[in-house]
């Protein structure tokens, strides 16, 4: 199943919490959905799984409308909400097989469907405490359960690694990972190695709006045309390799590294790349290239450059 | 109804899991023993001492007793899901508005149903003390049951209304005390048209009525629509959120 949303807006009162956005979501896709606090990801969050109402536009789940058959759409999402709220006075198994009968798991299977979580999301040792006594880790284990125990097609999951250890979320990233293969996938985080190590594709929001859609090296490519390359090059005057790199016809800019004689950093021509004319620089005057690393700007560079206007 | 069902039954064990359903239970058989058995409704109106074999003094301790617990059953049903969030897991499952609100009204009323269970000894007890009317028996056990499924529908609306179970609680208290209480005691002093309104909506006239062994239409469709509507508003206040 696929999700399309078509310029969806959502005001609360003034405010306008999600601004006519539109993007699809195709099956066996992880689309990461980033933005600073009170950005809108939850709030499209709660529309696709019809908790809050559409005030304008609509959103399609497998070719249906969310506005007239939130009734049957719901049994194929599986939704880990915000803050991830939980029954603790219930015992996990219990909460489990309780979540399996309302989204319409048979009697016979919800035994096999909730050990199966429970294998899955890591929790046989716990299996038999009240989810009270559990320490947030677990409770977050007990929240992606939830939310996968009716094996839906379409999973939510908004923050779904916040209040795990880094072993627990290599975990549940690996995990997300292998379901993301059959199903679609939206997973909302601030975290942004989370998103690279992840997803397969980036959605970046602001004040409701999609500022930015791609995949990180798009993103990357979108964000800085030019190539910056760090070069060490040794067995030369460190002035003569200077104006030599910047009479290449690719480099625009070089720049000296303070306190590192033999390194330069290159920034090409735009939608140029210096390193073949770096490397025959090179070859042409007997010096000897001990490095050449192409710098990547970082996602937060893009996320805060994104969003911070 | 397999998801009405589903939550009725989750609710229920609630009630026993957080003590609820004891302290309700315990209570009532305790209220209602003691002053039907031992010491009636004052002075020497005890069973024994009246002379009659039927359960007046039972059903009217009961009617007290359940003004004060159904607010304390009723407090926490959506109020706690609002404030912990749990009603957005509950909403975002394949769950409607409707079945949530007639799962959380089926396990009060059940609730209700298994206090009133409880009490049956003591119609067993009072059919071998000499001739009964069981049909009036029954149709007052049954008039407890409606005036208790109507009240849980105010607590249910008062609950969806606010995160605060005290809230909550005082709402259905203080509706309770004006329609099953006060009015009872000042049917006779109000006259005119607002009057014969607040008469209409006195539950006690309706629930004697039941009480006294007559399944009048009047009373009964008196009940259901309470029942409807503030099953109703509940669904509604639900919807709101969105």
């Amino acid at each position: 199943m696929d999700i399309r949303i078509e310029n969806l807006t959502k005001r609360y009162g003034p405010q306008t919490a999600v601004n006519n956005i539109s993007f699809e979501v195709k099956p066996g896709e992880i689309l990461g959905f980033l933005g600073p606090n009170g950005a809108g990801k939850t709030t499209t969050m709660k529309m696709i799984t019809s908790y809050v109402n559409i005030d304008e536009g609509n959103i399609f789940i497998g070719g249906k409308s969310i506005a007239t058959d939130a009734a049957s759409l719901k049994k194929h999402i599986g939704y880990l909400p915000e803050h991830n709220p939980l029954y603790l006075e219930m015992a996990i198994m219990d909460y489990l097989g309780f979540c399996a009968s309302l989204q319409g798991v048979s009697k016979s299977e919800i035994p096999a469907r909730t050990r199966e979580m429970i294998r899955v999301c890591g929790l046989n040792q716990e299996k038999h405490k009240r989810i009270g006594e559990l320490s947030k880790g677990y409770r977050q284990r007990v929240g992606l359960a939830q939310a996968m125990i009716h094996d839906p097609e379409i999973l939510i999951l908004d923050e779904p690694t916040s209040g795990l250890d880094p072993n627990q979320i290599v975990e549940i990233r690996e995990l997300i990972k292998t379901l993301g293969r059959q199903k679609t996938v939206v997973l909302s985080t601030h975290i942004l190695p989370e998103v690279e190590a992840t997803c397969d594709r980036i959605l970046i929001i602001n004040k409701g709006n999609i500022v930015a859609d791609g995949t990180a090296n798009t993103l990357r490519k979108q964000a800085k045309g030019q190539e910056v390359l760090q070069v060490t090059i040794e067995d030369g005057d460190p002035q003569e390799i200077y104006s030599k790199l910047q009479s290449l016809y690719t480099s625009q800019l070089v720049d000296l590294v303070p306190e590192q004689p033999h390194q330069f950093l290159i920034e090409s021509v735009t939608e140029m790349s210096s390193k073949r004319e770096v490397f025959k620089l090179c070859v042409q005057n007997n010096w000897v290239l001990s490095e050449l690393t192409p710098l990547e700007t970082k996602l937060e560079d893009i996320f805060r450059d994104l969003t911070l206007n | 109804m397999d998801v009405i069902w589903t939550i009725a039954k989750k609710e229920l064990r609630s009630f026993f899991d957080s003590l609820i359903a004891y302290i309700l239970l315990g209570a009532f058989l305790i209220f209602t023993g003691f002053l039907t058995w031992i010491y009636g409704l004052g002075g020497g109106s005890d069973i024994f001492m009246r002379g009659q074999a039927d359960l007046r003094v039972f059903t009217e301790v009961a009617y007290w007793v359940l003004v004060v617990f159904i607010p304390a059953l009723t407090m926490r049903l959506l109020a706690e899901e609002r404030k912990t969030g749990t009603i957005e897991l509950l909403l975002t499952k394949a769950v409607t508005n409707r079945q949530l609100v007639l799962g959380k009204f089926l396990a009060c009323v059940l609730m209700i149903g298994i206090a009133l269970l409880f009490t049956l000894p003591y119609y067993i007890t009072i059919t071998t003390l000499g001739d009964v009317d069981h049909g009036v028996i029954i149709c007052s056990y049954l008039a407890l049951l409606l005036m208790s499924a109507a009240y849980i529908g105010i607590g249910l609306f008062a609950s969806s209304i606010t995160d605060n179970q005290i809230v909550a609680f005082l709402i259905t208290f203080f509706l309770g005390l004006i329609f099953l209480v006060v009015l009872r005691f000042t049917t006779a002093t109000l006259s005119g048209s607002m009057g014969s309104i607040l008469n209409y909506l006195n539950f006690h006239t309706h629930y004697e009525g039941i009480a006294r062994g007559v399944l009048d239409t009047k009373n009964l469709i008196f009940f259901f629509s309470i029942i409807f509507l503030t099953l109703q508003l509940t669904q509604l206040s639900l919807a709101k959120r969105q």
